[in-house]
């Protein structure tokens, strides 16, 4: 087997054995990267030199007996954490020239490992769409069948995966932008628990809602690369000072007893046929690995669409202010005052998505909107946390699909911005409602397009989410598969 | 027709933590621009606030010392509009829930008192600062941006830029006494807006108002309101109308002028900062913090009157601000006299710091220095007179005032015979004028007096000399 194709786990035995160096696996995937991305488009900025330069200091301390996990492990970043000497796009015109000077505290983590970082991924522009053609940087194409999407915002993310470009990957998740990705790319992508893994340095989309998540081959690297990025930071009001698990460590326990929910307003009409059937076989896999399952309801389901909309763009309208070309990114050329400054570099430096959400939620909190469209939001938000907090009465976890469709086709939605949206419908409400989903793979559809199947926890259940997905994963070879490029 | 000023001040306070509301950054005045910055103050991507502990802390004590209800669960919001100055295009300020409502402070107009309602003090962030000219366009310096501030809001109570002027130098000398604001205002850390409208006398519904923006000393409050009542009342004589408006008071030509006007007004699209957790302030907090709070002005003051038998107007000196009266307080406690303590601070002491412009903790005399010297008088080892040199002494070069008295011999001359021979020797000098005397011109005694001062060189003890020469005029 190629190098680039193992998982984090097994290259870190081997790096630890000293049966490969860093600076050889580095070299492998930036080759790789080399020879797949003018088809796949996943890569914004590949960091050649600064990854070789890291990957030797990795050999100098893996030599020195210090190879912590992620030691030498080259990996990527979506183009939306700040990494220190790198440019940082998130994948907007606006941030074109932004070298980042500080570091986002999810990559020091692993920076402090000894991680090596190839490059930077791309993404919907500031992480808003879910197929990945909103990016400034041109669409990212699914591995799968390059013809479509890989899914978004974390397309990059997802597609670097299945295109065996990096071991892991980071992306973040506002609405489901990592675990839809993942399900249309076929790899394993988890949303952890608001507040579990610090938004410091992250270029925030919602704050409320964004959230920092690992995507790899298989659950045992999500594990790994989860328990290595979470924990409270200082720098982080909203990240919880709770314990973190050690999450590697209890994946064998099976699901053998669990309870697992099945949403019926998940179910629903119109579901892809290949999604069903995968749905129904997965749960058949379940029922055999001693799973018992119970039909529960989430009733608010039907709004989370439209209060993710007004919260969402609410949330962005003002996160995205300080991108006006006075001290930083984009800044238009010839223009008189002040007031032209700003509005000609930020409509110049924003795509048209990013415009549409702007002016959303600008209108959503204007003076004499704001109660019947954003506190209106903010209540049935609550709302939708209290389904899951009911459904957890009674059940471990949930199960449902993790997209109606698998990817469709480049160019198939961009005309129907409102399309695009509801492609999220199974994703947002866990956003919502702060809790974590992992995605896995499930099954193909009868195109050859990956489905994927998620599984969503109690506020900092990921624990369970993860032994569940790990049952899954060794009772089935769906994660084995590879695309061919 | 007659008119009612109806006035409501916002006040801005800024707070003297050490370091900036939401990052670590130094509060520090004056330094090189940007130099006190970092990605949280200059909004880069991805930085995010903490909240700094101190000035929740800092705004209950303002809250606790102005008789405000305290918010338990505190939300911030953010205030959102563009300008170069406010680096993340929002201002992290509070909206609904302020952490404190409904208190008041009491001022003097004339023999009374009035009560002035304060509506709500929140906390927020400064701004940075443009800095205009400088190689031909204009910079932004954030060194200010995110410097912690309390907006103290009245409610529309005052009814003249005096009473305005009157509650202004009230809630300063608060503010300043608690130690949560270093009161100077030239650097802005005390500024005001004013709201000020006009009625006719007797009517109980308010005029439109306009805001004056940032004025930042007592004199200028009181002329920019005062400018603003008479721009008011004659626009309404000459049938106008009052537009609501923002205005500015230009200090050199003593007037106001429009800014901008209600049409042009933000729609701020406040929210609660999902950014930020909400403060939770429990009661122990609240309680802590209230037994720590130091003596405040009124208290002071009574406790001034009370305890050093210290007329009014005395006491009203002294604790106008809380280093003066400490300083008082440890010169009466060291001399045991607090009187002669309370005349020689509000006297030659404030005389010698105004005449070098310094304040009272600049002062080169320190309260026991001061002490040790009216000992020496309480004592008759010197004259009033004298005192006044050795003041002077002790203002240039230091050092203790027994010493001076030693070194200098200024000590006080009580000996009769020393003294009897000096009167004998001017009465001889002087016949004509002892003549006048016994011949009952009294006012000519003075003469006597000065010339014995004269000379013993000032040290004669006063009363003794008057007693002899009294003897010795009489024949």
């Amino acid at each position: 087997m190629e190098l680039y194709e193992q998982t984090m786990q097994g290259l870190h035995r081997q790096l630890k054995e000293r049966k490969v160096s860093s600076v050889e696996l580095t070299r492998a995937f930036l080759s790789r990267i080399e020879a797949t991305d003018q088809a796949v488009n996943a890569f914004i900025t590949v960091a050649a030199e600064q990854a070789l330069a890291a990957a030797e200091a990795a050999d100098q301390r893996i030599a020195a007996g210090q190879c912590e996990t992620l030691t030498g492990i080259p990996l990527a970043l979506k183009d939306i954490f700040l990494a220190d000497g790198v440019r940082t796009t998130c994948a907007s015109k606006m941030l074109g020239n932004f070298v980042a000077p500080y570091d986002a505290t999810a990559w020091a983590k692993l920076k402090a490992q000894g991680a090596v970082l190839l490059g930077k991924l791309n993404m919907d522009e500031f992480a808003m769409g879910s197929s990945c053609e909103n990016s400034a940087f041109g669409p990212t194409r699914n591995p799968w069948n390059k013809d479509h999407i890989p899914g978004g915002s974390s397309g990059g993310s997802a597609a670097a995966i299945a295109a065996q470009q990096a071991v892991v990957t980071l992306g973040t998740d506002t609405g489901g932008s990592i675990r839809q990705p993942a399900s249309h790319c076929g790899c394993v992508g988890l949303k952890p628990t608001y507040g579990r893994v610090s938004r410091y340095g992250v270029i925030a989309y919602a704050s409320s809602l964004d959230q920092v998540g690992p995507m790899t081959r298989d659950v045992t690297d999500a594990a790994l690369l989860l328990g290595a990025i979470a924990g409270h930071d200082p720098k982080d009001s909203t990240s919880v000072d709770c314990p973190v698990p050690n999450y590697a460590a209890s994946l064998q326990q099976g699901v053998k007893g669990l309870k697992i929910g099945l949403p019926k307003e998940y179910f629903i009409e119109g579901l892809d046929p290949d999604v069903q059937q995968a749905m129904d076989q997965a749960i058949e896999v379940y029922r055999k690995l001693g799973a018992e399952f119970v039909e529960v309801s989430l009733p608010h389901t039907n709004y989370a669409v439209a209060t993710y909309y007004l919260i969402a763009t609410a949330e962005a309208s003002s996160n995205l202010a300080r991108y006006e070309g006075v001290r930083f990114g984009h800044r238009a050329a010839e223009t008189s005052g002040l007031i032209d400054l700003m509005m000609q570099s930020r409509a110049q430096g924003f795509g048209a998505e990013v415009k549409r959400r702007i002016m959303l939620g600008t209108y959503a909190l204007s003076s004499g909107y704001y109660d019947a469209y954003y506190l209106k939001a903010q209540k049935v938000r609550t709302l939708i946390q209290q389904d899951f907090i009911r459904a957890y009465e009674q059940v471990d976890l949930l199960l449902t699909p993790v997209a109606p469709t698998p990817a469709f086709r480049i160019g198939e939605k961009t005309a129907d911005p409102l399309q695009m949206y509801l492609s999220d419908i199974f994703t947002i409400p866990v956003n919502l409602a702060g809790i974590c989903g992992i995605s896995i793979p499930t099954g193909m559809s009868r195109s050859g397009l990956p489905i994927g199947l998620q599984l969503l926890g109690r506020p900092f259940g990921e624990e369970t989410i993860l032994r569940a997905a790990y049952d899954f994963e060794q009772a089935t070879d769906w994660h084995t598969r590879k695309a061919a490029l | 027709m007659r008119f009612q000023p109806v006035i409501g001040l916002e006040v801005h306070v800024q707070l003297k933590t050490n370091s900036k509301i939401f990052c670590g950054c130094s509060t520090r005045f004056g330094a090189a621009p940007n130099l006190h910055t970092c990605p949280v103050c200059l909004g880069l991507p991805g930085a995010l606030p903490v909240l700094n502990r101190q000035v929740v802390e800092f705004a209950v004590m303002a809250g606790l010392a102005t008789n405000c209800s305290i918010t338990p669960t505190n939300i911030f919001a953010r205030k959102n509009y563009f300008y170069p100055d406010l680096p993340k295009g929002y201002q992290i300020s509070q909206f609904d829930l302020p952490i404190c409502l409904a208190g008041h402070l009491d001022i003097a107009v004339g023999e009374q008192t009035k009560r002035i309602g304060i509506t709500r003090i929140h906390m927020e962030e400064d701004a940075g600062k443009l800095v205009h000219g400088q190689g031909g366009g204009s910079g932004v310096d954030l060194n200010r941006a995110g410097t912690p501030l309390l907006e103290v809001v009245s409610e529309p109570d005052m009814r003249s830029a005096d009473e305005a002027v009157a509650y202004l130098k009230k809630l300063y000398q608060i503010v300043t006494y608690l130690g949560i604001c270093d009161g100077n205002m030239e650097e802005g850390s005390f500024r005001c807006d004013a709201n000020v409208s006009v009625m006719p006398v007797g009517s109980d519904r308010f005029g439109t108002r306009a805001e004056i923006k940032n004025v930042n000393s007592f004199k200028f409050v009181k002329a920019a309101i005062e400018y603003e009542i008479a721009r008011q009342c004659e626009l309404i004589e000459d049938g106008g109308k009052v537009v609501q408006e923002t205005r500015l008071f230009d200090p050199n030509k003593g007037v106001t002028r429009s800014m901008r006007g209600k049409e042009e007004a933000h729609d701020y699209r406040y929210f609660p900062d999902p950014d930020l957790v909400p403060v939770v302030i429990s009661d122990n907090w609240i309680n802590r913090v209230k037994n720590e709070l130091p003596e405040l002005p009124e208290a002071k003051y009574g406790r001034f009157l009370s305890e050093y038998s210290l007329p009014e107007y005395d006491a009203d000196v002294l604790t106008s601000s809380r280093p003066l009266a400490d300083y008082f307080e440890q010169c009466a406690k060291a001399c045991g006299n607090a009187k002669a303590a309370a005349n020689w601070v509000m006297g030659e002491l404030t005389r010698s710091l105004n005449d070098n412009g310094l304040d009272i903790v600049q002062s080169p005399v320190s309260p026991l220095q001061l002490a040790g010297m009216i000992s020496l008088i309480d004592k008759g080892t010197i004259s009033g007179t004298i005192a006044k040199k050795v003041f002077e002494e002790l203002w240039k070069n230091g050092g203790d005032a027994a010493a001076i008295v030693e070194q200098q011999g200024l000590a006080q001359v009580s000996d009769t015979g020393a003294i009897e021979t000096a009167i004998d020797q001017i009465m001889a000098a002087n016949m004509g004028q002892v003549e006048e005397y016994r011949g009952g011109k009294d006012k000519v005694f003075g003469f006597f007096v000065g010339q014995v001062m004269k000379a013993m060189k000032g040290k004669a003890n006063p009363a003794v000399v008057n007693d002899l020469l009294k003897q010795k005029l009489a024949g």
